[in-house]
């Protein structure tokens, strides 16, 4: 297709799409991702659903949303703010009226802006005759009346044709950023092979809306966005939930066993679910459970068993899984939780991120009951860390939460496809049949005890919840006995830190201001971080994985600064954990509660604030 | 296969019920049946949430696992998905089973999970030292409810049968030879087996049961059913079960005309559970109680299900290993 316009480089830009729950946007960012990404961009997605499933048509609290924030440099983040927004109705826009930056392109479905439209979104006056959107680039695209010219001779029936809108919009952006179509076209031939017409039909209305954005003087230029700097290597689009699964699946295959996951839907956790039922064909299993409870109990049985257990909640499934999780702890068996958070307290903002969770994680049990807690911190790289959260529970036998969130969640971004043989071995912790079998005798370096799997000739024993005596593993009420098993629980934990990397620092090693962070929060610091130093601020970032037990040189890192502050979405959790395992240091803190991540912007003004005073 | 013994099955730990607690009859019958199995004796796991019922596990010499309050039938459950080779048999009581962990072993039955459960019903909450539990008769003063329950009590076969349970037996723990017997048939049948065993307490609910165990009264005062046997008791074992309209009814052969023939045959294997439902809630003074398998029907269990699948997706699979499915879908190069 020949340009008309002249094209404009851009460096990196962030879309959003938005609609009714009806309107296809989910489908429609993908797609746009996915052609972005074949070009070699890189890029950062975040989908924005409703809470409820149905909520009605036309209104705010229906609105769901695509963010992709695409660029030719390093992306961490799906960007804090637009620069085009597509808005298929008003509410889409009203709901919108934040994330789009003052003089950004607003694409608007101007067919879907009759007074019932505008009243179901909550306007008495159409916000584009007032001077709400003053400023603003609007572009009034008759989307609905061309989708409906069309295909008036396609035979298709009106819903058909109504749902093809979202074609038409996505030819424009297509048509802005430069984009081919091809790999829509296959797409759809693919996705609906046995209706051709409807290949056919939205074809024919995303060329359409490509020519009107073509024809239409509204749009001065389009733009490009060239290909990243990333490395060498086949990459493919992963979400932060699919990552994770997967990690499992190579940690079983490498370790050898079979992979079993005991599991209750729940926002945001469920993908994770669907997407290891999908693969009994690597021999996992899937157990829907009538409750989360259910769900990590044959997760220990399992395990107990001998496979590699898993179960996924997000908060107030792991509230519920609690009591359980101290029983592997005190059996000392070999268990993954992952908990996908999401806003509390109770059942709080199911659709939205937050890092909440985390004291529950360290916490959230009772008696001494000390577990690894680990937390992914892109949705790349949820990938590895569901990898190594399954090496240290098999090979020291003890517990492992895995802190994930619903922005990594359902986060995408390119990943350079790992091969499970790239991974580290993992050597499952298992007692030999003919051995004599003890089952609290322990690794004298490790401190972890061996399993002895059901099935294993002479080597039957029992487990429980009652206090173990050291080394028989009998029922023991001795309260010396307790004690030094309360802290040998402790010191198993505290030593896995021996076995870990060196806590990373990026920019200078000493210097004004260390940022820290955890887990899903890196995109925006990184960003925030990295556009300060270019500034030429002494400034660096260490974003923190392990949280417990926490690397060994994390005291040193923090001695090597004059500032230090902690950013996280909760109130205060990670930073006064630090506080309690460094005491004398004096951290600052910055915390947002709003159900969104950071925005670079935010964090890039409050920073040059901490190293101004 | 070395033959073995109840002794094979009988672990190292000092059992610490208290004197006379009808638990230690369960404990024998279990180490004398479970060698009649043939079968090896690591292949075994016994599974158990809270209650004095529920530390049946330490005293035997199997694979075992005393877990959580009322969760035992998910640990259950995840064993045998993980190993469907293993005899895997679950522990548990009143309270245990039908207070805390209803919901559990309802979706057990459900399932029908090959698993063995076998219900300790005391009546009361053993371990926690006496209070009322949902199978406690209504009325019962205990120290958690003083002036008597209100509550109505749970029937374990009612439970059971609507939630679709394929077996449900009832035994005594004073019936040490038909404890052994549904123990080996409940191992036999596929699918979730529930054994409820009405079990003394000595100490919190002391002879709650003796109007059905009592020596005195127990030959009128039990039904044994057998599977295409007419359903007949008594001490001249010749009193048995008529259906009169919807209702069942104790007749005496050779009064009103009544002959052997008249007498209801039992078929534990009929699918439709009305007349099972019915023989399980009969109780003394106006009927026997049924003892006995009461239901035993064939249906498709949960494990077979899901590892057919297992077995169909690998053969038929597009992707045998991690790396091709890492390797799926829409991928592109980047060159240096
Ligand atoms: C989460 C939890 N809540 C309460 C208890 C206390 N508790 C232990 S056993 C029990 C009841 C046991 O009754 P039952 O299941 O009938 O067993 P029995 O002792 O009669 O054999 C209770 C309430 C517990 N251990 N855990
Ligand atoms: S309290 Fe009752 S059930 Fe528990 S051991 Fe004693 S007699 Fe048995
Ligand atoms: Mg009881």
């Amino acid at each position: 297709m020949d340009k008309t316009t002249k094209v404009v480089d851009l460096e990196k830009v962030v879309i959003k799409f938005a609609g009714d729950s009806g309107d296809g946007m989910q489908l429609t960012g993908s797609q746009f991702t996915d052609t972005s990404a074949l070009l070699g961009n890189d890029l950062a997605t975040f989908p924005d659903f409703p809470a409820e499933i149905r909520a009605p048509q036309g209104t705010v609290a229906g609105v769901s949303g695509f963010q992709i924030h695409i660029g030719r440099i390093d992306i961490n983040t799906p960007g804090d703010i637009a620069d085009v927004l597509v808005a298929m109705n008003p509410a889409a826009l009203k709901a919108n009226k934040k994330s789009i930056k003052k003089g950004g392109t607003i694409i608007v479905n101007i067919d879907s802006f009759t007074k019932r439209d505008l009243e179901k979104a909550g306007y008495e006056n159409s916000p584009l005759e007032d001077n709400s959107f003053e400023g603003y680039n609007i572009i009034e695209a008759p989307i609905t009346k061309l989708t409906r010219e069309t295909l008036k001779d396609s035979g298709l029936d009106g819903k058909s044709v109504g749902r093809s809108k979202n074609m038409f919009a996505l030819g424009i952006v297509y048509w802005m950023f430069n984009r081919p179509m091809e790999q829509t076209e296959q797409f759809l031939k693919k996705k609906f092979e046995k209706k051709p017409e409807v290949v056919e039909a939205n074809i024919k209305v995303m060329h359409a809306g490509y020519n009107f954005a073509d024809t239409i003087e509204a749009l001065p230029s389009s733009y490009t966005v060239l290909s990243a700097n990333l490395r060498k290597g086949t990459y493919r689009n992963v979400m932060g939930n699919q990552a994770t699964a997967w990690g499992f699946l190579a940690a079983a295959e490498r370790a050898n066993k079979e992979l079993f996951l005991g599991s209750y839907p729940i926002t945001p956790a469920s993908d994770i679910l669907h997407e290891l039922a999908k693969h009994k064909n690597l021999g996992v299993k899937t157990f829907q459970a009538e409750d989360e409870i259910a769900g990590i109990c044959s997760a220990i049985g399992a395990s107990f068993t001998g496979s590699l257990a898993i179960t996924t909640t997000s908060g107030p499934g792991l509230a519920l899984k609690g009591e359980a999780l101290g029983l592997a702890i005190m059996t000392e068996l070999p268990l993954v939780v992952v908990d996908v958070q999401r806003g509390g307290p109770s059942t709080g903002l199911p659709t939205k991120t937050e890092q909440s969770d985390l004291f529950q994680a360290l916490y959230g049990r009772n008696g001494e009951s000390p577990a690894v807690i680990l937390a992914s911190s892109t949705p790349a790289n949820c990938f590895d860390w569901s990898y190594m959260a399954s090496k240290i529970t098999l090979e020291h036998n003890t517990p492992v939460v895995l802190l994930s969130d619903g922005y990594l969640g359902n986060g995408a971004e390119p990943w350079n496809i790992k091969s499970t043989k790239d991974m580290p071995s993992i050597t499952p912790n298992i007692a030999t049949e003919g051995e004599e079998y003890l089952p609290y005798k322990r690794d004298d370096r490790t401190l972890a005890r061996e399993l002895a799997l059901p099935g294993t000739k002479g080597m039957e024993h029992r487990l429980g919840g009652l206090e173990k005596e050291d080394i028989t593993g009998n029922v023991s009420y001795d309260g010396d006995n307790h004690e030094k098993m309360c802290r040998i629980r402790e010191e198993k934990i505290n030593r896995i830190a021996n076995i870990l990397p060196k806590q990373e620092v990026f920019g200078k090693e000493k210097g004004d201001l260390l940022v820290v962070g955890w887990g899903g929060t890196h995109g925006s610091l990184y960003s925030a971080v990295e556009k300060l130093q270019k500034e030429g601020l002494n400034i660096s970032l260490s974003q923190f994985n392990y949280i417990n037990p926490l690397p060994k040189n994390t005291a040193e890192i923090f001695n090597n600064f004059k500032k230090i502050v902690v950013c996280e979405l909760n109130n205060g959790q990670f930073v006064n954990y630090l506080r309690m395992k460094n005491q004398g240091v004096i951290f600052n803190q910055y915390n947002k509660l709003q159900g969104l991540p950071f925005t670079t912007s935010e964090l890039e003004d409050y920073f040059k604030t901490l190293l101004k005073n | 296969m070395a033959h073995l013994t109840n002794k094979d099955f009988t672990s190292d730990q000092e059992v610490k019920w208290c004197p006379g607690c009808g638990d230690y009859a369960i404990l024998r019958a279990m180490q004398k049946a479970l060698p009649q199995l043939e079968r090896n004796k690591e292949d075994f796991v016994f599974v158990s949430g809270i209650g004095c019922s529920s530390r049946f596990p330490y005293y035997m010499n199997t694979y075992g696992f005393h877990t959580i309050h009322g969760r035992a039938p998910a640990f259950a459950t995840g064993v045998k998905l993980a190993n469907p080779k293993l005899s895997v048999w679950q522990i548990t009581g009143d309270g245990d089973a039908l207070a805390i962990g209803g919901n559990h072993f309802i979706h057990a039955l459900r399932r029908n999970i090959d698993i063995n459960i076998l219900l300790f019903n005391n009546e009361i909450y053993g371990l926690t030292k006496g209070q009322f539990s949902p199978t406690s008769k209504k009325g019962i003063k205990t120290k958690s409810n003083p002036h008597g329950t209100t509550d109505e009590p749970f029937s374990p076969s009612d439970l059971a049968i609507g939630a679709q349970g394929s077996f449900f037996a009832r035994v005594v723990d004073t019936n040490p030879k038909l404890m052994q017997k549904i123990f080996l048939e409940a191992e036999e049948h596929r699918g979730t087996s529930l054994i409820e065993i009405l079990q003394n307490c000595v100490i919190f609910n002391d002879k709650t049961f003796a109007p059905i165990t009592a020596k005195e009264v127990k030959q009128e005062a039990q039904l044994i059913v057998e599977d295409g046997k007419a359903m007949l008791f008594g001490a001249e074992n010749n009193k048995g079960l008529i259906l009169n309209g919807f209702k069942l009814e104790v007749v005496t052969i050779g009064e009103n005309g009544i002959t052997e023939k008249d007498i209801l045959v039992h078929n534990a294997k009929e699918e439709d559970p009305t007349l099972h439902a019915m023989l399980a809630r009969m109780r003394p003074p106006e009927f026997p109680a049924a003892l006995g398998i009461i239901r035993a029907v064939n249906k498709p269990t949960f494990n077979e299900g899901l590892l057919a699948q297992l077995e169909y997706e690998k053969e038929n699979a597009k992707f045998k290993t991690v790396d091709e499915l890492l390797k799926s879908g829409d991928t592109w190069e980047i060159e240096d």
